[in-house]
C-alpha cells in the first residue's frame, strides 16, 4: 500500500510498507548502505507523520517479507495471539506510542500484550519514540527467566563472564572467570567465545566450565558460542552442556547464512532440555543478534536492519531463551557509524526485544574502526541501566583479546550497579556474600590472596 | 603526585602470567586507577591509527616473490579507506580493469588452492605475518597441487577472493586478510577459506583460520591447519559448516566469532 504527506510544502511518496519503515528510521550507516534511508531530514520525517497513521492491525496483513518465502514471517503470523492483541487492535502507530506512554501500560498489561504485538509493530512505534521514551516504556516491561539463578528481577543487573582467550588456553581462561567471579560477575552466564571450532577441544572447554561452576557450587550456567550443530553433536558425545547458544537473525535468508534454520534450533532445545540441568528453572537457550546482520549476508528483503533485528527476536522468542543478546556495536560503522548511532540502536533493540517479552541484554561495544570510545559506552551503559537492561557483558579491563573489539568491563559492571543501587540474580547474591566478595549493601569486597577462590584454584591453573 | 594508598591492588597478580586479558587491574572504589585508564587510551589510539595505515604492496610484493611464488596485484572497487569502511560491498568486489586483467591470467586447468592477500583491517598483520606463513605453505605444499599466482588485494574484504577465484578459475581459495585490529592485537591475521569460489558465495561456506601471528597461532600450526582444511575440501567438495574440525589440534580459528556477521 501506498502512503503520501506533505511536509513543509513538499509532498512526499512512499510507495509501500516497507519503504515507509524504512524512510521513517533515524539515520544510520546501515540503512544508507542498503538504499533504504530517507534522503533529507524532511523526508524521514514525512514518513514518521505517515507511520503514526499506519493501523496496527495493518502489519498482520501487508507483510515486509512474503509470507510463502520466509520461515521468520511465517513464525511471526502463525504464532501472532489475537486475544493478546485485542486491546491494541483499534490503535495506529502513533495512538499505541500514546497509549505505551500512558499509565494505562503498567507492567502487567504490558506482560500481558506481549503475545500480541509483532516485531514489525515494535520497531514501527519505536521509530517514533524518543530515546527517553524507549527507556521509560521498557524500565516498564519484566521478563524474567532462570536456570540455576533467575534473570530479569527488578533492581537487579546481570553480567555474562566473557572469559575468551585466543587460542583457548584452559588457563588463560579460568585466570579470567576468576577475576570475574572476584569482582562480582558472572551471574547471566558463563560464557566463552572459542577460537576453536574443534569437537575435541570444545569438549575440553565444557569440561573447564563445568568444573569451576562445580568446584565453587556456583548458582549460574555457562555457555561455549559455537555454532548450534557443533553443541548438537557435543550433547551427543555428554558434554555438560546448560546454554545452547546460535546467532540469529531476522530473516530465513539470514539465518541460512548463519547454517542454521528454526528445525534445527527446535532440535537443539530439545536436546538441551533432555538434559535436565537446570535447577530453579528451564530457559536454556541464549541467543545473539545485531543489527545489520541481515544485510550483511545480503537477505534483507528491502527492509531496514532495525525492523529485521526486531525480527530476529521474534525468532528468539518462540525458544522461551533465558538471554538474548544484541551485540551493538560489533558489526562496524558501515552499519552503525559512530556513537550516537550505536547508542541509538542499543535503546532501540532492548525497548523492542522487552515489549516483544524477550530477556534482553545488550553487549555495549565497539570496534577500533567505528567512530567511538569508551564515553560513548558509557553513556549508552547508564542509560540501558536506568532502562532496566537484563544483562550486560563483563570482560577483563573491557578489552576482548579474542574478539579484538572493546565491550563493558567488571570495573563498568559495578559502577552501574554501585550507581542505580542494582543487585546480582538473587541466587548469585546469596553466593557472592557467602563467598565474602560482595558485603550486604551491594558493594565489592576486598579480597586477601587467603580467599577461598585463590587458595582453591581449579585445577587447570595449578598443572601449568 | 597521586595517593597510591586509595588504590586497592587485586591479590591475584600471579594469574597474570596466564593470559594476556586485563586482568588484576585494581580499583579505586570500583573504578579504574588512573594509570589503567591512561594504559587503555593509549592502546584504542594505537589501535585506531593501524586501521588507517595503507598497505606497502610494492614491498610486500617482493618479499612474496623471494617466498617463490608469482604475484599479482588488483584494487578493490572501494577507493579509498573511508568509502572502505562505509561500503564493504565494493570491498567485496574486483575492480573492474582487474577482473579483466584476472581472466586474461587465467589458466586451464586452473589452480587447486589459490592464495589471496588482502590488506582488511589492518595491513600490519599481512606486512607481518603474511610473507611467513606463506613460506610454510610453500614447504608443504601438496604434491601435484597448482597454485597459480598470490594474488594481493588493496582495501579487500573476504569475499573479493570469491571474484578473483571465479575469475582464475580455482577450485578452492584461501584469503589470507589482516583481521579488525584489537586493542592487544593489532598486527592479527585471519585466512577464508572457500570451495568453488564465486561470486555470492556467503560466510556459511567458508572456514576461518584466526588470531594468527607469534604471540597467537603461530605460521607453522596456521599452515599445517589450512593445508588440513583444504585437502579435507577436496575429499569432500565442500567447505563451511559442513566441514568439521576433527583434528586434536588445538590452536585452530572457529568459525563463531561474536556474531556471524561481518568479516573483515
Amino acid at each position: 500500500m501506498a502512503h503520501q504527506t506533505t511536509v513543509g510544502g513538499f509532498s512526499f511518496h512512499f510507495d509501500s510498507l516497507r519503504t515507509l519503515m524504512a524512510r521513517a528510521t533515524p539515520a544510520r550507516s546501515g540503512d544508507r548502505l542498503a538504499g533504504l534511508a530517507a534522503e533529507t531530514d524532511g523526508e524521514r520525517m514525512a514518513a514518521c507523520v505517515c507511520l503514526a497513521d499506519v493501523p496496527l492491525k495493518t502489519f498482520l496483513e501487508d507483510l515486509l517479507i512474503p509470507y510463502e518465502s520466509d520461515e521468520v514471517t511465517r513464525l511471526i503470523i502463525d504464532s501472532h495471539d489475537a486475544r493478546a492483541f485485542a486491546p491494541l487492535s483499534h490503535l495506529t502507530v502513533g495512538g499505541f506510542r500514546d497509549w505505551l506512554l500512558s499509565d494505562a501500560a503498567d507492567t502487567p498489561t504490558l506482560a500481558s500484550i506481549a503475545p500480541g504485538i509483532t516485531p514489525e509493530m515494535a520497531a514501527a512505534v519505536s521509530k517514533l519514540m524518543r530515546n527517553q521514551d524507549l527507556i521509560l516504556v521498557a524500565r516498564k516491561c519484566r521478563v524474567v527467566t532462570a536456570f540455576r539463578n533467575t534473570v530479569g528481577l527488578p533492581g537487579r543487573l546481570s553480567v555474562r563472564l566473557q572469559p575468551n582467550h585466543p587460542t583457548d588456553d584452559p588457563r588463560g581462561i579460568a585466570a579470567s572467570m576468576l577475576d570475574g567471579l572476584l569482582y562480582g560477575a558472572g551471574d547471566a552466564v558463563i560464557g566463552v567465545n572459542p577460537a576453536t571450532d574443534s569437537i575435541p577441544a570444545l569438549m575440553t572447554l565444557y569440561d573447564l566450565l563445568n568444573e569451576v561452576v562445580q568446584q565453587y557450587q556456583i548458582p549460574t550456567q555457562a555457555c561455549v558460542l559455537t555454532h548450534v550443530t557443533n553443541q548438537i553433536r557435543l550433547i551427543e558425545k555428554g558434554a555438560p552442556l546448560d546454554l545452547v547458544f546460535q546467532s540469529i537473525a531476522g530473516t530465513q535468508k539470514a539465518n541460512e547464512s548463519f547454517g542454521i534454520n528454526l528445525a534445527m534450533l527446535d532440535e537443539a532445545r530439545d536436546a538441551a532440555l533432555s538434559l535436565k540441568r537446570g535447577t530453579v528453572g528451564q530457559n536454556v537457550m541464549y541467543f545473539e543478534t545485531g543489527q545489520g546482520s541481515a544485510l550483511s549476508a545480503n537477505a534483507h528483503h528491502g527492509v531496514d536492519q532495525q525492523t529485521l533485528e526486531a525480527r530476529a527476536y521474534a525468532v528468539a522468542r518462540r525458544y522461551k531463551p533465558l538471554l538474548t543478546n544484541t551485540v551493538v556495536g560489533f558489526i562496524g560503522p558501515e552499519y552503525l557509524f559512530d556513537g550516537k548511532q550505536i547508542i541509538r540502536a542499543g535503546l532501540e533493540d532492548h525497548f523492542c526485544g522487552k515489549l516483544m517479552g524477550v530477556p534482553l541484554g545488550c553487549d555495549v561495544c565497539y570496534t577500533n574502526h567505528a567512530e567511538a570510545d569508551q564515553n560513548d559506552m558509557d553513556t549508552l551503559l547508564t542509560l540501558l541501566g536506568t532502562a532496566g537492561i537484563t544483562f550486560i557483558m563483563g570482560v577483563p579491563g573491557a578489552d576482548d583479546i579474542m574478539l579484538n573489539y572493546q565491550t563493558t568491563s567488571f570495573h563498568d559492571a559495578l559502577y552501574l550497579r554501585k550507581l542505580l543501587g542494582l543487585r546480582p540474580a538473587p541466587e548469585f547474591e546469596d553466593w557472592l556474600k557467602r563467598m565474602q566478595i560482595m558485603d550486604d549493601l551491594g558493594q565489592v569486597q576486598p579480597v586477601s590472596g587467603r580467599h577461598a577462590l585463590l587458595q582453591n584454584l581449579p585445577r587447570q591453573l595449578l598443572t601449568g | 603526585m597521586s595517593d597510591d594508598s586509595l588504590i586497592r591492588p587485586d591479590p591475584w597478580q600471579m594469574l597474570r602470567q596466564h593470559t594476556r586479558a586485563r586482568i588484576a587491574l585494581g580499583r579505586v572504589g570500583s573504578s579504574l586507577p588512573t594509570r589503567e585508564v591512561l594504559e587503555f587510551g593509549v592502546a584504542h589510539a594505537l589501535a585506531r591509527d593501524a586501521v588507517h595505515l595503507p598497505l606497502d604492496t610494492e614491498a610486500l610484493q617482493e618479499r612474496i616473490e623471494a617466498v617463490g611464488f608469482d604475484v599479482m596485484q588488483v584494487a578493490s572497487r572501494a577507493a579509498d579507506r573511508h568509502t572502505y569502511l562505509l561500503r564493504p560491498d565494493f570491498g567485496r568486489r574486483v575492480a573492474p580493469d582487474d577482473v579483466s586483467r584476472l581472466r586474461v591470467a587465467a589458466t586451464a586447468p586452473g589452480p587447486d588452492l589459490l592464495l589471496v592477500v588482502g590488506d582488511g583491517l589492518s595491513s600490519l598483520a599481512v606486512t607481518r605475518q603474511v610473507p611467513a606463513l606463506l613460506a610454510e605453505l610453500k614447504a608443504n605444499w601438496p604434491d601435484g597441487w597448482r597454485s597459480g599466482p598470490v594474488v594481493v588485494a588493496q582495501q579487500a574484504r573476504v569475499a573479493l577472493a570469491d571474484e578473483v577465484g571465479e575469475a582464475l578459475g580455482a577450485r578452492m581459495v584461501a584469503m589470507l586478510i589482516g583481521e579488525r585490529p584489537g586493542l592487544t592485537a593489532p598486527d592479527s591475521l585471519g585466512v577464508y577459506l572457500t570451495w568453488s569460489p564465486r561470486v555470492g558465495c556467503n560466510d556459511a561456506q567458508r572456514n576461518c583460520i584466526s588470531n594468527i601471528r607469534p604471540e597467537g597461532l603461530s605460521h607453522a600450526a596456521a599452515a599445517h591447519k589450512l593445508l588440513w582444511l583444504a585437502r579435507e575440501a577436496k575429499r569432500l567438495q565442500l567447505t563451511g559448516v559442513a566441514l568439521k574440525d576433527e583434528s586434536d589440534v588445538l590452536e585452530i580459528g572457529g568459525d563463531d566469532a561474536k556474531m556471524q556477521i561481518e568479516r573483515p
